[in-house]
This record gives structure tokens, C-alpha cells and sequence, in this order.
């Protein structure tokens, strides 16, 4: 059992939570991520590890409510227990100098850059980091991102708050004005990571992405999590999930997100008829999402 | 022996089964098992051989003809008693060894008629004692002050911590999944081997004063190393198992109703998909499957499919003809029985797809050529026969790889090329490496839950004088 130590609404729909984790935070490293299972009945969600602090043996994640299992979670209380939590898993992000890295984060993706941003700088790199998120108060994570990099460019899709755009707009831009960049890495929807790629790649710029593909245990035994390199198999879980992004499958991967989307869809709206009048978030979140 | 023959001339007791149409719907158990009139019928039929054949046929080798002597008196708990000596999960061997290909293929009965039901014998005698015994007898050794590390709690592991914790040390295991038992709880499927089994034998373990850590990664949680030097674990045995899953290598194989039998496997028997939205891990509301392959695998795939709700109609391709399926014969007539279709001579070429969903599977027909180095014939594609077969899901059994997450971490462990862990003694199962053991799939491949057992057994007598000299 490990114990929600605190939780915070950070924008709509997002949730940072520090949980109890003294094992796992002992061996975390930036670029991993652990599997969750709340309870007796629930399934195995894979969450990207944004830090983790192995004095207090805490880790914090920050998870956005899409399906049945975030919404269930974003409902517990401070002092709640998780059934199962398992990691690190997958292999850390390479940190080394590279001399200037862009660092590219999309919704939640951005919580998963963040520690990522935080070594290679630490390592001495010039860190650009380019967050994006659709208005003001979907960006997360921004004080600390100001804190890890040398820069930080904003892009929201209303232009509510820093450039109006998308990210890979500013991209373009670093790329040609702070020559050279030495190596991209993008995490966040599939659809932005995949644009990314397209950028950089006539530039020939080392490109990571991040794939989140479905997953069961994380320790290659059930080939779920699989995404196609170069035209090779390869698992997410425990070959990734950082992959060349000029090499992944997009399409491929885009594809097989959509495999459980009409169950997901009816677990999500059983769960928020069982749960609505009694609470007044998942209501809100029904109008919102 | 003549006084013997007669009674050859006596058929098998056959045990009763739940009906195909009863039971092709439910995942209860498929068999019933003896009644103790029945244990004792064939256990008389059994000529108690001086030299038994049916012992050397047995991995772990079990005291067959003692024990069904008991069976026979109508002693089941003394029966029990004798086969635990050797065999500590027989509930669990009684019910999934290949006993055609074991014990039972070397009874000597067998030669004139047919041979003795040793594995249904077994599993009553394993059900009699789960249902009848008091269970305040466990006794153990007093405490060595050694620690022991198992990695894996398949049936590897789970025979090695048994005995090393009855000989008095402190035994933990380590467990990747959320739930213990490896393949005996993600793989095998509840209609052939109901969990309560398998939590009774866990129940017992834990008895034994086991402690059993789930969600445990070793490799990426803490290394071998971290064990040893920072815990304070005198020896570890690995039994991570072989859970690799392999793919076909074709075109399409990535489409969505492609799945590993691992992950369709796991998807019901760990998660419980079939009770999807109560659980909430779903499973596809497929009409058709396409199972590829021929082992015990493909064919609990093939029937956990049959199972589900939605399903029409099951397909299973192999490669080979009948008489070549790696499956025990049980299971083929069973999943016969039950109408799934076998469909023989065929390899799949290519993955058809509509709107990214598997719609068919192009297969190339075979034929049965020459025997090859391990004396199987080779099938060979028949040229211009390739074909489509619609099925909206296709499961691929082809069986599988060692994981390769501990050797990863541990740069002196040894492997072969196909990543199993070399053992450098072979008569303990110590590797390479001082101190750690191993055992079952991850240093055979792919084999029996038996021969699992059988290699945790050994390595716990090695890791036993390991520790007691160290
Ligand atoms: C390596 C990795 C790291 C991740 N890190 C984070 C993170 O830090 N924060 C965060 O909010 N989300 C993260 N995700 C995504 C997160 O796992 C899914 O959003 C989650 O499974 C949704 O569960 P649900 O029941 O709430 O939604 P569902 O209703 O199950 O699904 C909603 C959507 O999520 C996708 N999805 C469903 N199940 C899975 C699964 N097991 N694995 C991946 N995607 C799935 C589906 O394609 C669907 O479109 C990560 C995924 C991966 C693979
Ligand atoms: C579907 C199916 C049906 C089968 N049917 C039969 C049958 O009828 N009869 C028969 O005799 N055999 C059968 N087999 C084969 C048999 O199940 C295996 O040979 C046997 O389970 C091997 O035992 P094991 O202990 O070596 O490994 P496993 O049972 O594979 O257990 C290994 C365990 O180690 C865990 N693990 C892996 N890596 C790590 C790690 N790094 N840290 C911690 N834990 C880890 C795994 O999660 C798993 O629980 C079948 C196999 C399958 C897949
Ligand atoms: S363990 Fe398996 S092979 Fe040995 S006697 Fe029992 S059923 Fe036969
Ligand atoms: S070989 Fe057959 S008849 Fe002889 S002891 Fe074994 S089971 Fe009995
Ligand atoms: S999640 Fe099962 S193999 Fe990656």
C-alpha cells in the first residue's frame, strides 16, 4: 500500500500528487515511470515519475484525468492508499553534454520533461525548454521550469499566456536563430511529438520522443506496449520509452491508442454516473471534458 | 509379474468432466477429478513394480507406486504425505504435467493397456488433503539466521522458498507482478487450473513464514548486488521465468486485434477483462479469433477466447499436422470438444487490416516434409496457395524468450545468446555468479511447471549448503 502524502489541483483536469515511495524513490531517474493500480478491481496505468526524492522517500507525479482510472484517482483524499505501485520502470533518459538541448513539453508531458530538463542542465547543458498547453491555466510546472533552464519559451493555443501557437513554431524559430542545437527531446501528445520529429528532421537534429503506448506489466512479458523503430519491434516498457523520434512509427502507435476508446469511453461514463451528486468534481469535470 | 496381467485388462477410471456444451461458456474447471471410490478403483489396478518405470519418467521424481498403495488402502492423507515429499505443489502438477509424456508414458501397464491415471491420482490425493487436513502441523527447522532472496514467484521459485524455508531460513520473494505464482497465475487459465489452488499453496507458503514482496522489479528496483551487499540476502535464487513473448515477424502484426497470448492471457487471468466494466481493464468484444500456434499456450488462448461472451467462433493454426501439436492431448480433445476449429498445415504470411482493425490473416498451406535434426518433420509452403481467412482478432502463440531485465543489470551474470542463464554448476544450479542460483525457464527456455519445480528443489538443497558453509 502506498499513501497519497498530498495532492494538488494544479489546472483543469490535472493533479499533482506526492506519494510514499521510499524503494522506488531510493532508484528513480529522470525519464522513468511506475505503474499504478488503485485498488482490487483496477487496471495497471503507467505515470511518468516528474521527481523523486529518495531522503524523504517520496515521488511526485502529476496526472491529467482522461479515462475511468484518472478520474478515480483525482478523487482520493490526502492519507488515501494506492494498491500497487511498481518501478522505476523503463530506461532512464541519457544525460550527458550535449551542449545545447531543447526541451519540448506538451500537457502532462511537461511533468515528465521537467526532470530530464533539470539533469542535462546540471550536466552543463544550454537548456531551451518550449512548454505548450491550450490556455493560461493549463500550463503546469512553470516556476520550476524557469528554475532548470536557461530559457523558457511558452506557446498556448489561445494566446492567452506567452507566444500564440504551437510549440513547434517556436521551435522553428530556436532552431534557426540559436544555431546550433544539438539535441531535441519532446514529450506530450503524439500529435505534437510527431511534428516535432518532421521539424528537426531535415535539420538532422538527435530528436527523443517519448511513446505512451497501452500498457500491462512493464517488464516485457505481455508485447502490448509495442511500437515499431526503424521497422523493428521494439517495447515501450522496457525498451523504451525514449525512442528516435525521426525513426518511430507515429502512425502506427496513433493507431493503437484507439484500441480500447468505445471501452474506455463506457468505463469512464459508468464511473461518473455512479459517482455523480455525491460528488461535485466529477460533475464539473462531465462539463468540462 | 504375471499375476499382474490380469488386471492390465481393467480400463482407466474415467474421471468426470463437465460436459463441452456446460462448460464451453464458464471458466470453471473442466475436470472434476476422482471421487475417493474412484482413486481407490485405479489405484488397485496399479501392480506396485518392483523397479518402477513410471518414477523415472517423473522430473521430481514422486514416490508413485508407494503412494497409491495408501490410495488404494484408503489412506489419502499418508498418500498426500508422500508425494509432498518430492513434489511440493501436486494439486497444481496433478492437474497441468504432461503426464502422457511423463510418469504415465513409462507405466508398464501402459505397454498391454492403458496406462495408470498417476496425475488424476495425484490431484485427488493433493484436493483430499487441501479439504481434509487440520492445518496446524507445519513444521520447521529452528532458525539459521540466513536470508534468502527468490526472484520470481513462478513455480521455480515457489519450490525453492518451500523447502528453504522448512530447513529454518529466512526465505523473501520478490515479485514483479501485482500477484504471485508467474505462469500459474498470469498464463494458465482458471478453467484448467482454478486460483483457489493456487492460493492455497501460496497460503501454505506463507505459513511457512515466507514473506512475499508483489511489485517488486529486481534489476530495476534493486540489483542483485544491492541485495546481497545492502540487505543482507547470503544467496539468491532467480526463477524470473521465460515471459518474452515472440511475434511472427509479418506484415500487419501491429494492428489493433493482434494480440501476444501474454497479453490476452494476462488481460482475463490477472486482470479479469472478461468481468470488464466491474474490472476495469477491458478486453475487445471480438466475434472471431485466429489463434496461431500449437503448445499449451495457443490452446489456453484458444479456449479463454471460446469463453468470452461475445465470441463466435475460434481458429487455431498450425503449422503441422495433429499428431505434431506440442499440447497435451487432454487439451486438444478437450478444445475439441468444444468446437474450436483446427485448421492444420498453415503459416501465416501477412496481416490484413481495415480502418487499423485486423479483418484477415493470409496463410500459406504446408506440407510434411523430411524429418529435421530434432526428428520432427519440417513443414514446407506449398507454393501459389496462399489464402485469406477473416477473423477479427488473431492471437499469436508462438511461444517465448527470456526476459532479459536481470542479466541486463548484472554485467557478471552469465547468459547464452538467447539470454538464459548459464549455470555453472549445474548439479546445484549455481551460476556464475557466487552465491546466486537459478532455475526453471530462465535457464532451460520454455518448459514444464514440473521441471520448474524440480530445478527450485535442486537449487534450494544447493543454496542450502551454500549458506550453511559460508
Ligand atoms: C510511459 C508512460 C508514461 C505516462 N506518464 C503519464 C503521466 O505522467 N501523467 C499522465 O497523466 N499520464 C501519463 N501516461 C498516460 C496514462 O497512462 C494514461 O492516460 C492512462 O492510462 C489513462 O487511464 P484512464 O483509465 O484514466 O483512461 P482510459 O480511459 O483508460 O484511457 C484514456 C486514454 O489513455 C490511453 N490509455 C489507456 N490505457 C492506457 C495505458 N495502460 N497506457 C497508456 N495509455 C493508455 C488510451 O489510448 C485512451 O486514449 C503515461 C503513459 C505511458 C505509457
Ligand atoms: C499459457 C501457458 C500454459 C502452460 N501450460 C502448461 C501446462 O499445462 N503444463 C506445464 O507443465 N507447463 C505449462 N506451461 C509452462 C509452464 O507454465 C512454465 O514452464 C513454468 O511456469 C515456468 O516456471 P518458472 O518458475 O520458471 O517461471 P514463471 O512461471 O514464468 O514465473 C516467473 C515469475 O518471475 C517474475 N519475474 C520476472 N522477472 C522478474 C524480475 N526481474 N523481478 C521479479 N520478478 C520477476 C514473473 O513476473 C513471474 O511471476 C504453460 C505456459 C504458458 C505460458
Ligand atoms: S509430478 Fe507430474 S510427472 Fe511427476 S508423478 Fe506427478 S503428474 Fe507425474
Ligand atoms: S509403472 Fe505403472 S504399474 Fe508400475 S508402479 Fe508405476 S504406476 Fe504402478
Ligand atoms: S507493457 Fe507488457 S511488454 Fe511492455
Amino acid at each position: 500500500m502506498f499513501t497519497i502524502l498530498d495532492k494538488n489541483n494544479l489546472a483543469p483536469q490535472v493533479f499533482r500528487y506526492l506519494l510514499d515511495a521510499p524503494d522506488i524513490a531510493k532508484k528513480a531517474l529522470p525519464g522513468q515511470f511506475i505503474i499504478i493500480r488503485l485498488n482490487e478491481t483496477g487496471e495497471r496505468i503507467p505515470i511518468t515519475i516528474s521527481s523523486a526524492d529518495p531522503i524523504d522517500g517520496t515521488l511526485t507525479v502529476y496526472v491529467q484525468d482522461v479515462g475511468k482510472t484518472s478520474l478515480e484517482m483525482s478523487q482520493m483524499k490526502i492519507g488515501d492508499k494506492i494498491l500497487d505501485i511498481v518501478g522505476p520502470l523503463g530506461n532512464p533518459s541519457l544525460i550527458d553534454l550535449f551542449g545545447t538541448v531543447v526541451l519540448i513539453g506538451g500537457g502532462f508531458g511537461i511533468a515528465a520533461i521537467a526532470p530530464i530538463a533539470r539533469a542535462l542542465t546540471q550536466a552543463g547543458n544550454k537548456t531551451i525548454a518550449i512548454l505548450g498547453a491550450k490556455t493560461q491555466d493549463r500550463v503546469i510546472l512553470e516556476q520550476e521550469m524557469l528554475n532548470a533552464c536557461t530559457h523558457v519559451h511558452i506557446a498556448t493555443d489561445d494566446g492567452s499566456y506567452g507566444t500564440q501557437g504551437l510549440v513547434t513554431d517556436i521551435l522553428r524559430k530556436v532552431i534557426e536563430t540559436k544555431k546550433p542545437v544539438d539535441r531535441v527531446i519532446a514529450i506530450g501528445p503524439m500529435v505534437m511529438m510527431k511534428a516535432v520529429a518532421d521539424i528537426t528532421r531535415p535539420f538532422k537534429i538527435p530528436t527523443l520522443v517519448s511513446m505512451n503506448p497501452i500498457m500491462i506489466d512493464g517488464t516485457g512479458m505481455c508485447g502490448a506496449c509495442r511500437v515499431t523503430v526503424n521497422g523493428e519491434m521494439k517495447f515501450a516498457c522496457v525498451d523504451g520509452p525514449e525512442f528516435d523520434g525521426h525513426a518511430v512509427d507515429f502512425e502506427g502507435l496513433l493507431n493503437r491508442l484507439k484500441t480500447y476508446i468505445p471501452e474506455e469511453t463506457e468505463a469512464k461514463k459508468k464511473y461518473l454516473e455512479e459517482t455523480q451528486g455525491s460528488c461535485q468534481i466529477a460533475n464539473k469535470l462531465k462539463v468540462v471534458g | 509379474m504375471k499375476k499382474g496381467l490380469p488386471k492390465n485388462k481393467t480400463p482407466r477410471t474415467p474421471a468426470p468432466e463437465r460436459s463441452a456444451n456446460e462448460r464451453k461458456k464458464d471458466f470453471k474447471e473442466v475436470s472434476l477429478g476422482y471421487s475417493p471410490a474412484m482413486a481407490q478403483l485405479e489405484a488397485s489396478r496399479c501392480i506396485q513394480c518392483k523397479k518402477p518405470k513410471c518414477v523415472l519418467g517423473c522430473p521430481v521424481r514422486v514416490a508413485i507406486p508407494e503412494f497409491i498403495q495408501q490410495v488404494a488402502k484408503g489412506d489419502f492423507l499418508e498418500a498426500a504425505r508422500i508425494v509432498k515429499e518430492s513434489n511440493a505443489l501436486p494439486a497444481i502438477t496433478g492437474r497441468v504435467c504432461p503426464q502422457e509424456d511423463q510418469c504415465e508414458k513409462h507405466c508398464i501397464i501402459g505397454i498391454k493397456g492403458e496406462p495408470l491415471a498417476i496425475g488424476k491420482l495425484e490431484r485427488f490425493v493433493a484436493d483430499y488433503e487441501r479439504l481434509h487436513q487440520n492445518l496446524e502441523t507445519i513444521e520447521t527447522a529452528p532458525s539459521t539466521g540466513k536470508k534468502i532472496a527468490i526472484v520470481g514467484a513462478g513455480p521455480a521459485g515457489l519450490a525453492a522458498a518451500g523447502d528453504l524455508a522448512k530447513w529454518g531460513h529466512e526465505v523473501v520473494i520478490f515479485e514483479a507482478l501485482h500477484k504471485p505464482g508467474g505462469v500459474l497465475f498470469y498464463g494458465i487459465p482458471e478453467f484448467r487450473l482454478p486460483k483457489e489452488i493456487l492460493e492455497a499453496e501460496l497460503e501454505h507458503l506463507k505459513r511457512l513464514g515466507i514473506k512475499i514482496q508483489v511489485n517488486y522489479v529486481i534489476g530495476k528496483i534493486k540489483t542483485l548486488d544491492e541485495l546481497m551487499l545492502q540487505d543482507g540476502f547470503n544467496a539468491i535464487f532467480i526463477g524470473t521465468g521465460a515471459g518474452l513473448p515472440y511475434f511472427l515477424g509479418i506484415p500487419g502484426e501491429n494492428l489493433n486485434g493482434v494480440y501476444s497470448a501474454n497479453e490476452f492471457l494476462t488481460r482475463i487471468n490477472l486482470m479479469h477483462a472478461w468481468e470488464f466494466p466491474a474490472f476495469d481493464t477491458p478486453i475487445h468484444p471480438h466475434k472471431t479469433f485466429a489463434v496461431i500456434g500449437g503448445g499449451n499456450t495457443a490452446l489456453d488462448a484458444a479456449r479463454t477466447a471460446l469463453r468470452l461472451p461475445t465470441t463466435e467462433k475460434v481458429m487455431l493454426l498450425y503449422r503441422r499436422t495433429r499428431g505434431e501439436l506440442p499440447a497435451r492431448l487432454e487439451e486438444v480433445e478437450h478444445a475439441e470438444a468444444e468446437g474450436i476449429e483446427f485448421h492444420y498445415l498453415l503459416s501465416p504470411v501477412e496481416v490484413k487490416g481495415h480502418n487499423g482493425w485486423v479483418s484477415e490473416i493470409l496463410c500459406q498451406k504446408m506440407k510434411l516434409g523430411e524429418p529435421d535434426a530434432s526428428g520432427r518433420k519440417q513443414p514446407q509452403p506449398i507454393e501459389n496457395s496462399v489464402h485469406a481467412i477473416k477473423s477479427d482478432a488473431i492471437i499469436i502463440a508462438l511461444g517465448s524468450g527470456v526476459n532479459p531485465l536481470i542479466a541486463k543489470s548484472s554485467s557478471d551474470l552469465k547468459t547464452d545468446r538467447h539470454g538464459h542463464i548459464e549455470l555453472a554448476d549445474p548439479d546445484i544450479n549455481l551460476t556464475s555468479r557466487p552465491g546466486v542460483f537459478a532455475g526453471g525457464d530462465i535457464v532451460t527456455g520454455a518448459a514444464t511447471v514440473i521441471s520448474a519445480m524440480g530445478a527450485g528443489k535442486k537449487a534450494a538443497e544447493g543454496i542450502h549448503k551454500y549458506v550453511m558453509n559460508h
